[in-house]
């Protein structure tokens, strides 16, 4: 058994070769330049990411980050209350409750927006209802604007708060709860004091995901918001495919990943200063 | 529980030896666990390593069943060097602290699993197993798993599937701490009765000095890695050799004075008012100390009667029972005697 | 009676975002039963969208494609996957922060940034886009998943029950075959299917790597919905998200229940 641990050898030169090999050639291909016909020249320059600071890309990014804040707050606020419901329910409905959350984080991006579509679309299920009942005699035009992709991006991604909010008041001590009512905190001070400080991890993780998702989301803008609404993810995947300017598309792409990397490190330090507390409890036990 | 099969015969080869450890040391990276260790285990004894979690007791025992090598030392089972065998080739088998039974078997396949692994023929485990199960009185709950079992329950599953394959020594991991107060009582009992019907050498770890003076043959107490004494239960409890034994088995009362330590135990102190008449003095020795009642507390079958010794910080505590002369309350003067065959010195 | 009001609320609110989490799934469900082309009007039950999809060659073809890629992704992942976990339980690593690193990055990074990697890389090898690229990128994306999900299932696991096979005479390999492997394998069952699941389901790194013959349906849902609304995308989409959740279901029931450990 001398040659056990060589047994990750084989995932983690899997993973070296097919993620990090690419990122790093990525990297790369940021500095380098391209004809004009979108063949790369590999020649160090920063150009693109000195193009990065014009305003249209500025406007996009700033866009972006509206969009994934204003996303991550109301996911919140949508999803806490959900998860604190499922995660409550008597013993027997756990198991139906956690599946119930599971499901739409698991169905795709792309089918969920496009129920949207079916719902909001000027010959959809809301535009006919309505002109139906009387209420309108013109169909309103509800996609391919802001206020659309925002619905989607909420939509899309509020599986991603739900999931491990739930997990993080699953497992919180009720014993807790009942000391601090014995103590003399009514359930709103037990709740503010006790559960919320204790689930903060569970909030920390989700706000990681929807916000870190959000950020690289093109799905939604595209299927939902047409061409008005761009974000990075759609500026991305436009070198890429449209444009043909993969060391601009691979620039905006690195930015992006490092700006990821920063909030889970972060966010990884966080938990780590917050288990290092704990072990230190479970010593003195 | 029935021990009528089994019976190995309980013949005077008590001082054979069967497992010598030698010289052994156990380092994790810097940490030193234990320093330098010779001990021998006979044949048919119930040896019990004692001592505070920490001390090196249960690295000992893992070592013996293969779990972990020594650092440096060597390890004989019956005269057999087995330092660097592996658990598999080893004829020990040891009980889990948790029992680690296998979830997904049944207690009979649990039980059949080191027959299965040993290749015994199919008929013999048939039999050994069912042996073992009326044994342990699990007959019943053969085809149940180990989840739907009581803790108690699970023990003896530990226990049988232990005892099934006749080890030469049976090695026991604190098998009783998971359990509550009285069960452990019972189960107490029960594995000594075992342990002697079988005749079998049991290596036992546990840091209750309650349940090492109840079952054991012989203690082994241990404290940081090192034997501070090895004994029986009785040389253990009435004459500890260091002041960590006095302290760590039952309530001891230490007096210093310049280059030595007495122990006394608190049941072989005894109180008399300060000031007695003569024909009351001459019937004991003259008291060694004098100080004041601080505290009496009912014990039922005794009270503890907290002193405070004249001219020193220092409190002891007394056993007194109730045929003794005279029940004491908080503020009296007292004087302290002994006999001087209840006086034990430490060194340590 | 205080709590009575507030746990009143609390269900009405939670079933509010419930419906609007489930509704617009059911509603694109219905409607691939509705017999109009155009418009959202009810006019009348029909299996006919169905049909045409399963006489529909290219949809056949994408399914094909799906199937094959999950199920050879599944494999591999799962395989290198368990092999990880099991020595990342059972030995210390002192290159543990590098090993965590690159199990968790890849789920972690914006799929964007891995799709497009990908595509560079098989660009800068000169490895045409296909099902061979679509195969090697669901595996590198399914690993960690694969690796963390039984690396989970062992950890709940005591390694006492091992050493206590040892101990009853079984060698590494048969405490392997008879104790680490059936206690771990709802873990790998599990893991499994979390690959297939995210397979099957993926679009946007597969949006990257596939190349003209390799379209699976995921990324021909996309080509429907780009060139416009139609029936047909319901009724595919509907069978897609039957596949996914059964298959969650699935996963969700082989998991250990951790709500039981609090109960010794």
């Amino acid at each position: 058994m001398k040659n056990g641990k060589l047994m990750v050898a084989p995932a983690m030169l899997w993973l070296s070769i097919f993620f990090v090999i690419p990122l790093l050639i990525v990297v790369a291909v940021s500095f380098a330049g391209r004809t004009p016909y979108g063949q790369i020249i590999f020649e160090f320059t920063t150009d693109n990411y000195l193009r990065f600071l014009e305003p249209l890309y500025l406007q996009i990014f700033a866009d972006t980050l509206i969009v994934a804040v204003i996303t991550t707050v109301a996911t919140i606020i949508m999803g806490y209350p959900l998860a604190y419901f499922i995660a409550r329910l008597p013993k027997k409905w756990q198991q139906p409750g956690l599946i119930l959350v599971m499901i739409p984080f698991w169905i795709n991006f792309l089918i969920r927006s496009y129920a949207w579509v079916i719902i909001l679309r000027t010959q959809g299920v809301v535009n006919t209802l309505l002109m139906k009942l009387g209420l309108i005699d013109q169909p309103l035009q509800m996609l391919y604007n802001d206020a659309a992709v925002m619905l989607g991006m909420i939509y899309a991604l509020l599986p991603f708060m739900v999931l491990p909010i739930y997990v993080s008041i699953e497992q919180l001590d009720l014993r807790l709860l009942e000391a601090a009512s014995d103590l003399g905190a009514s359930p709103l001070t037990a709740f503010r004091k006790i559960t919320l400080p204790l689930t903060m991890p569970g909030i920390a993780a989700g706000t990681i995901l929807v916000f870190i998702s959000s950020l690289g989301m093109f799905v939604v803008p595209d299927v939902m918001g047409g061409a008005k609404s761009a974000l990075i993810g759609n500026l991305i995947q436009n070198q890429f495919l449209a444009a043909r300017d993969w060391p601009f598309g691979s620039a905006l792409s690195i930015v992006l990943a490092v700006m990821s990397l920063v909030l889970i490190i972060l966010y990884y330090r966080a938990l780590q200063s917050q288990e290092g507390g704990k072990a230190d409890a479970k010593d003195v036990a | 529980m029935q021990t009528k099969f089994f019976m190995k015969g309980c013949d005077n080869k008590k001082m054979e030896e069967m497992i010598r450890l030698q010289g052994i040391t156990k380092k994790y990276g810097n940490n030193l666990i234990i320093p330098n260790l010779d001990l021998t285990i006979y044949d048919g004894e119930f040896l019990t390593l004692l001592g505070p979690s920490g001390c090196g007791k249960t690295t000992l025992l893992r070592m013996i069943a293969g779990l972990d090598t020594p650092t440096t030392g060597k390890i004989y089972l019956d005269d057999e060097d087995v330092t660097n065998k592996p658990p598999y080739k080893r004829d020990v088998n040891m009980v889990f602290q948790h029992y680690a039974l296998f979830p997904h078997m049944t207690v009979e396949e649990n039980i059949k699993f080191g027959l299965m692994m040993k290749k015994v023929p199919a008929e013999e485990q048939k039999e050994r197993v069912a042996q073992v199960l009326y044994l342990t009185q699990l007959e019943e709950f053969r085809n149940r798993r180990p989840q739907q079992m009581s803790g108690g329950q699970q023990q003896r599953v530990a226990i049988a599937r232990a005892l099934v394959n006749n080890p030469k020594v049976l090695l026991l991991d604190e098998p009783l701490g998971a359990l509550d107060y009285q069960l452990r009582k019972n189960l107490q009992l029960e594995l000594k009765n075992l342990q002697r019907g079988l005749g079998l050498t049991f290596i036992y770890v546990t840091h209750d000095q309650e349940e090492a003076l109840t079952m054991s043959d012989r203690i082994v107490v241990m404290n940081k890695g090192v034997i501070e004494q090895d004994d029986d239960p009785d040389t253990i409890y009435h004459y500890p050799n260091t002041r960590f034994v006095a302290k760590f088995i039952g309530e001891s009362n230490f007096f210093e004075s310049d280059n030595e330590t007495l122990v006394i135990r608190p049941e072989k102190l005894n109180l008399c008012p300060e000031y007695e008449d003569e024909a009351a003095e001459k019937t004991h020795p003259e008291p060694g100390y004098y100080g004041t009642v601080v505290d009496v507390v009912f014990y039922g079958t005794i009270d503890k009667v907290f002193i405070r010794l004249d001219n020193s910080n220092q409190t002891v505590v007394a056993y007194q029972y109730f045929d003794d002369v005279k029940r004491w309350s908080p503020d009296e003067r007292v004087g302290i005697w002994w006999y001087a065959k209840d006086e034990v010195r430490v060194t340590r | 009676m205080q709590k009575t009001w507030r746990s009143h609320l609390l269900l009405a609110y939670s079933l509010v975002i419930l419906a609007f989490l489930y509704l617009p799934l059911l509603i694109l469900a219905l409607y691939s039963f509705n017999e109009s082309r155009i418009n959202a009007v009810w006019t009348g039950f029909t299996l006919d969208w169905y049909k045409t999809l399963f006489q529909n060659r290219r949809v056949l073809e994408a399914l094909m494609n799906s199937l094959f890629i999950a199920i050879i992704s599944t494999v591999v992942s799962t395989v290198l996957g368990t092999i990880a976990a099991i020595a990342l339980n059972r030995y210390q690593y002192k290159c543990k922060p590098v090993i965590n690193g690159l199990l968790y990055l890849p789920i972690l990074i914006p799929e964007i940034v891995m799709g497009l990697s990908l595509l560079v890389l098989f660009a800068q090898t000169q490895v045409p886009l296909g099902k061979t690229t679509l195969i090697l990128a669901h595996i590198t994306f399914c690993l960690s998943f694969v690796v963390i999900t039984v690396n989970a299932r062992l950890e709940g696991m005591r390694h006492e029950l091992e050493q206590a096979a040892m101990d009853l005479y079984a060698t590494p390999l048969q405490t392997f075959r008879y104790v680490t492997l059936p206690l771990a394998m709802p873990g790998i069952v599990a893991g499994a299917l979390i690959a297939f699941t995210l397979s099957i389901d993926d679009f946007i790194i597969s949006f990257f790597v596939a190349g003209p013959n390799s379209t699976t349906l995921p990324l021909y849902i996309y080509a429907m919905v780009k060139r416009g609304i139609s029936p047909e995308i319901n009724a595919l989409s509907t069978l897609l998200m039957c596949a996914t959740i059964s298959l969650v279901v699935i996963a969700q029931i082989l998991q250990p229940q951790h709500s039981s450990k609090n109960n010794d």
